[in-house]
């Protein structure tokens, strides 16, 4: 096992003498998507004529089906099967193992009478076009004993219970801290369900080759999903081709697979022909995962100075019934400000509506929305500006652990951005700026988010004709995977971009986690670049041992590559001419990362810094931003482009987490009270005038070979919270139910006498 | 969605008579609305008689020197229209408030006066509705969505119309201009197009359905400045939570009925002499519904009079 200290020598990446690293390179497969060309999982080609299947949802939250027909849908036009409970194939029992190495166990889909949450599949309908699919299902007539259900998250409070397996963090005596701390605030969010929202809904499209299903879907994991799919239909995971090329947005989403690909490779067992499935966009929110409320109270202790004595950040939250889950709100706390005394905790309720799950930044998207705030109120009762508070609550180590950081720019990202937001102009009066109708306000808060490298692998094959074929079971899900992938293959051979290939998303391909906690580049890129000094090492040795090579009988350890070729002294040989020798099929290495033995010994995490302008309507309370700035440290940057857009991606969620997006279960029905993208308000593009972020040099050594750390989710960290201080500055409301939409300013504005 | 039958109209006897011979049928015009409520299964027409081609998206100066649009205008064309924007600058904007460059692209005149209502309930089959099913129950009512009627609204359905562009037309005074098979031709105030709920909320308005809108009309803009102003959460892309339209001396509502509200007594207590915020608080003395959402209707209604009237810009 490596240490991290053989990750600190340099490296073709590190010394980037080819400047592929960090180049604003354009995305790799960013054609074939912009004219609509690249297939995504629903429109991959089919070896035959496919057929189409609808899913049947149920309308209740809990209880049994009673009776289920599907004797009509099967008699409608078109119609090739209709499933229910009673006459779905056989599927494995929900979690069982064939093999005990799977990631995951079997999901079986109309597996019984049971109804667990609203828009559970209970029928699937096959046919022959979409629309007669759909139509079918129509007809299917379902009749359901309904019992009773826990819907509502802030009526169950006193339902809730410690979460599974974890006890809260302490550090100190939190109590005793607190009570004899000089300035205290104490106050309670809430921070609603909101959904994923992804443009591309769940969608496969599946085959059978003799006894070996090969399946196209959507899914950020490739071994997760195939492995679910195999445990399901009780085959071993060989059996099963997963393929997912091209995914229009997960955020977490589509961490795990969901019945149409279990129906589709059922559907397309039983029919012998190729079948496409795909949610609609009713059942995207109602039938895959959410983020769940949060309700959060914060206690700050501190004495005249502004020095943090206590903290503490307590979380309820909830989940489904039978599927555990836990919004991790409190722990980003652990590890952000010095206190002495400390607390943070979560508690779970358990609740009868489709399963709370992963989106973007979970854990700190919801969470830095209460401490965030809560600083801000501590830096006003104590007359400090924000910033100031927050650098005098500096730790020198992790406050959780006494770990060093690897490296941590926090403060350096808040002073890079007050100056260049222009935070000096801020007035530190609530409600003192006004535009004509508007209350202008300036808020910032700070961003941090864990940082992860997990195991993975790649394969490398170099041709005769002198490209580099990357392949790794690896999934882009919009953030620009291949396209850093080529880069960091580019740098570490000395080849040109235009003579590497990037091939991912396929379950034969050597492994890699997919996409998810921002581990994706760290993880992916590592097993990349550790891949292609296995090449180079081969291709040296090739050379050295090769009596046609002009660098026959050197030291393969002091070649070099560059513009193609591999080089020592004066003499060269193309690397194209080295594969050609070594056969039609080229040179093939498989190459892999894995955790540095020492790596839990620092304290790493990326971090920034988020600064709001917003107005504040004064007669409706509509909140619309007008800027928004922020400075970002996340280790060393892959490609200048991709990184921002990750950024100002993450950042424009956190514009929708503080003013638009949220979601409600009807405690009537246990349904989502908006179902399609009209009625869940992510932000458009008129939300986002003016918004920006800068990257800060940087390297973390103890991260990875590269230095490289995520930057998919820390844009959103801390981003509503300084939307939410911005609010409070404007118009002195201070408002702690995400979120702030205008009948809640407004309310709050009247109740001020405004 | 239910199978159905698709028909292209040559022209506007065309579509008349097929849609006198086929009852449940409805006409398409740029679909938006229509179609994703016939993919949920809300609307099941046996027939689709499509409008969309026939030649009623002239916009013209009337003699009388107002302007006819046509009901087949598109949502940007009206709204890009230099007599709509110098003349009628209340309706520009209303219209360039609803939906996005892409739905009003497609979005026409006809289909955004007759476009159903968007509350969420109406919208999920799977829940009761009187509007949906008649009988079944109203799930708004104790429900979770916040845009309810403030006036007009009855035990049966609360529903409010979702036309941001009808309240300008209604604060304008514009007419809709229908024809039916049998030849005869309507023109009705756009405020009173659609019915209130009543005992029959399925019913939204009294055009029979082999009844096409030709056209609307608006008669000269009243003297006086006008201003508009619609309440969301996001900037975009979304229904009004409430709206205003002033033109002169007229004042109508949006989001608070199932019609556009023109504010009669607003109106009157503004000819009284009255100020802006005691001629809202006129109209909103009669309204029901929560505090926070007549609140809000009041505040708008009064801010918009008063910008009206000091000409000032928002
Ligand atoms: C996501 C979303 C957001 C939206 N936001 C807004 C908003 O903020 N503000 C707003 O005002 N609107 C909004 N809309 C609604 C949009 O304006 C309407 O869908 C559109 O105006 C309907 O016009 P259309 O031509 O597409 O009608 P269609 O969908 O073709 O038809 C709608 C109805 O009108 C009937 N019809 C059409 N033409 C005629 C005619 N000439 N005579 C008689 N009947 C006719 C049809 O039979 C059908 O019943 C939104 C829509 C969507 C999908
Ligand atoms: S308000 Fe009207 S449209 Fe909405 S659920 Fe009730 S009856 Fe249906």
């Amino acid at each position: 096992m490596s240490t991290v200290r053989d990750w600190a020598a340099p490296n073709p990446v590190t010394e980037n003498r080819s400047g592929l690293i960090g180049k604003s390179v354009d995305r790799y497969e960013g054609r074939l998507k912009v004219t609509g060309t690249a297939p995504y999982a629903f429109e991959v080609e089919t070896p035959s004529q496919p057929l189409y299947g609808h899913i049947v949802s149920a309308t209740i939250a809990r209880g049994r089906i009673t009776s289920i027909d599907v004797s009509q849908a099967a008699a409608a036009p078109g119609v090739v099967l209709a499933w229910s409970h009673l006459n779905v194939p056989t599927q494995a029992q929900r979690g069982a193992k064939l093999n005990p190495r799977s990631q995951r166990g079997s999901n079986p889909t109309l597996a019984s009478d049971r109804v667990e949450h609203y828009g559970q599949s209970v029928a699937f309908i096959l046919a022959d076009t979409p629309e007669n699919a759909r139509a079918a299902g129509g007809l299917v007539r379902v009749a359901y004993a309904a019992e009773d259900a826990d819907l509502d998250f802030l009526s169950s409070l006193d339902l809730a219970g410690p979460a599974p397996g974890e006890e809260d963090a302490r550090v100190g005596d939190f109590e005793a801290g607190y009570s004899a701390s000089e300035v205290t605030v104490d106050d309670t969010w809430f921070s609603p369900l909101q959904n994923h929202a992804q443009m591309e809904p769940c969608a496969t499209t599946a085959w059978w080759e003799g006894d070996k299903v090969v399946v196209h879907t959507s899914i950020q994991m490739v071994k997760g999903g195939q492995h679910a799919l195999a445990e399901t239909l009780g085959i071993p995971s060989d059996r099963v081709r997963l393929f997912t090329r091209y995914i229009g947005g997960g955020f977490g989403g589509k961490g795990q697979s969901y019945d149409d690909l279990t129906l589709a490779a059922l559907a397309a067992r039983e029919s012998g022909q190729p079948v496409r499935v795909a949610y609609t966009r009713q059942q995207m929110f109602q039938a895959t995962i959410h983020r769940p409320a949060v309700q959060m109270r914060v206690r700050l202790g501190a004495d005249r100075t502004g020095r943090l004595n206590a903290m503490a950040l307590e979380a309820v939250t909830h989940c489904a019934r039978n599927a555990p889950f836990v919004e991790h709100a409190a722990n980003f706390a652990r590890n952000l400000y010095a206190a002495p005394h400390r607390l943070t905790g979560h508690r779970l309720v358990r609740l009868d509506i489709p399963h709370a799950g992963a989106m973007r930044a979970p854990g700190e998207a919801p969470g830095m929305l209460s401490l965030e705030c809560a600083m801000d109120e501590l830096a006003e009762t104590l007359g400090l500006d924000p910033i100031e508070l927050r650098i005098r609550n500096e730790p020198e180590v992790d406050p959780d652990n006494a770990k060093p950081f690897s490296v941590r720019q926090l403060v350096r990202c808040m002073r890079e951005g007050a100056q260049q937001f222009g935070w000096d102009r801020r007035n530190p009066t609530p409600g003192a700026v006004r535009d004509g109708r508007w209350y202008v306000g300036m808020g910032m808060a700070t961003a941090i988010r864990g940082n992860f490298l997990l195991p993975a692998k790649a394969g490398l094959r170099l041709t005769g004709d002198g490209l580099a074929t990357l392949t790794q079971g690896m999934t882009d899900i919009g953030t620009g995977t291949y396209t850093i992938l080529a880069q960091i293959t580019g740098e570490t051979l000395g080849l040109p971009l235009d003579q590497v290939r990037v091939e991912l998303g396929d379950s034969d391909m050597p492994p890699a986690p997919g996409s998810g906690g921002q581990f994706g580049a760290a993880t992916a890129g590592s097993a990349a670049f550790e891949t292609g000094m296995v090449m180079r090492r081969r291709l040296a040795e090739l050379a050295a041992g090769d009596p046609r090579s002009p660098l026959y009988g050197e030291d393969p350890t002091l070649m070099d590559f560059a513009n193609g070729n591999i080089v020592l002294g004066n003499r060269s040989e193309s690397l194209a001419a080295l594969a050609a020798r070594a056969g039609p099929d080229g040179v093939y290495v498989e190459g892999g990362i894995s955790p540095a033995a020492d790596a839990r010994d620092w304290s790493q995490h990326t971090y920034g810094a988020q600064f709001a302008e917003v107005g504040v309507d004064s007669v409706t309370g509509e909140v619309r931003l007008r800027r928004m700035f922020g400075v970002f440290a996340a280790g060393r940057i892959l490609n200048a482009k991709l990184a921002k857009s990750q950024i100002t991606g993450g950042m424009i969620w956190g514009v929708g987490a503080a003013l638009t997006e949220s979601n409600a279960v009807d405690p009537r029905y246990g349904s989502f009270l908006h179902q399609d993208l009209g009625g869940y308000l992510a932000p458009v593009h008129a939300d986002i005038v003016n918004l920006d972020a800068v990257l800060l040099d940087e390297a973390d050594d103890k991260a990875n070979p590269m230095g490289i750390k995520g930057v998919g989710e820390l844009g959103i960290c801390g981003a509503g919270a300084a939307i939410a201080n911005a609010v409070y500055n404007a118009c002195g409301v201070r408002l702690r139910d995400y979120p702030l939409t205008p009948d809640k300013v407004m309310a709050a504005l009247e109740a001020k006498g405004l | 969605m239910k199978p159905f039958a698709f028909e292209r109209a040559r022209d506007v006897d065309h579509a008349l008579s097929l849609a006198a011979a086929s009852p449940g049928a409805r006409f398409l015009a740029g679909g938006t609305n229509l179609l994703d409520l016939m993919k949920l299964e809300i609307e099941q027409p046996a027939r689709l008689i499509d409008v969309g081609r026939l030649p009623l998206a002239e916009i013209a100066e009337t003699a009388a020197g107002g302007l006819r649009i046509g009901a087949l205008a598109t949502n940007t064309a009206v709204a890009s229209d230099p007599r709509v924007r110098s003349r009628y600058p209340a309706l520009a904007r209303a219209i360039l408030a609803g939906g996005s460059v892409q739905l009003r692209n497609k979005a026409t005149v006809g289909g955004n006066l007759m476009q159903r209502t968007r509350c969420p309930y109406f919208m999920d089959a799977a829940k009761p509705c009187n509007k949906r099913l008649p009988g079944s129950g109203c799930s708004a009512m104790e429900g979770l969505s916040r845009s309810l009627a403030l006036f007009g609204a009855s035990e049966m359905c609360v529903a409010v119309s979702p036309s941001d562009m009808s309240v300008a037309l209604a604060a304008f005074d514009a007419v809709a201009e229908t024809v039916r098979a049998d030849g005869s031709v309507r023109r009705r105030p756009v405020e009173t197009l659609h019915r209130l709920p009543g005992e029959a909320p399925q019913v939204d308005t009294d055009l029979a359905p082999d009844e096409l809108v030709l056209a609307v009309e608006l008669p000269p803009p009243p003297p006086g400045p006008q201003a508009w102003r619609k309440v969301r959460a996001r900037a975009s892309y979304t229904g009004a939570i409430a709206s205003v339209a002033v033109a002169g001396d007229r004042v109508a509502l949006g989001a608070v009925a199932a019609r556009p509200w023109r504010a009669r007594l607003a109106e009157a207590a503004l000819a009284d002499g009255a100020s802006a915020a005691e001629a809202a608080a006129a109209e909103l003395a009669h309204a029901e519904g929560p505090e926070g959402r007549r609140s809000l209707v009041r505040r708008i209604t009064a801010d918009a009079i008063r910008e009206a009237r000091e000409g000032a810009a928002s």
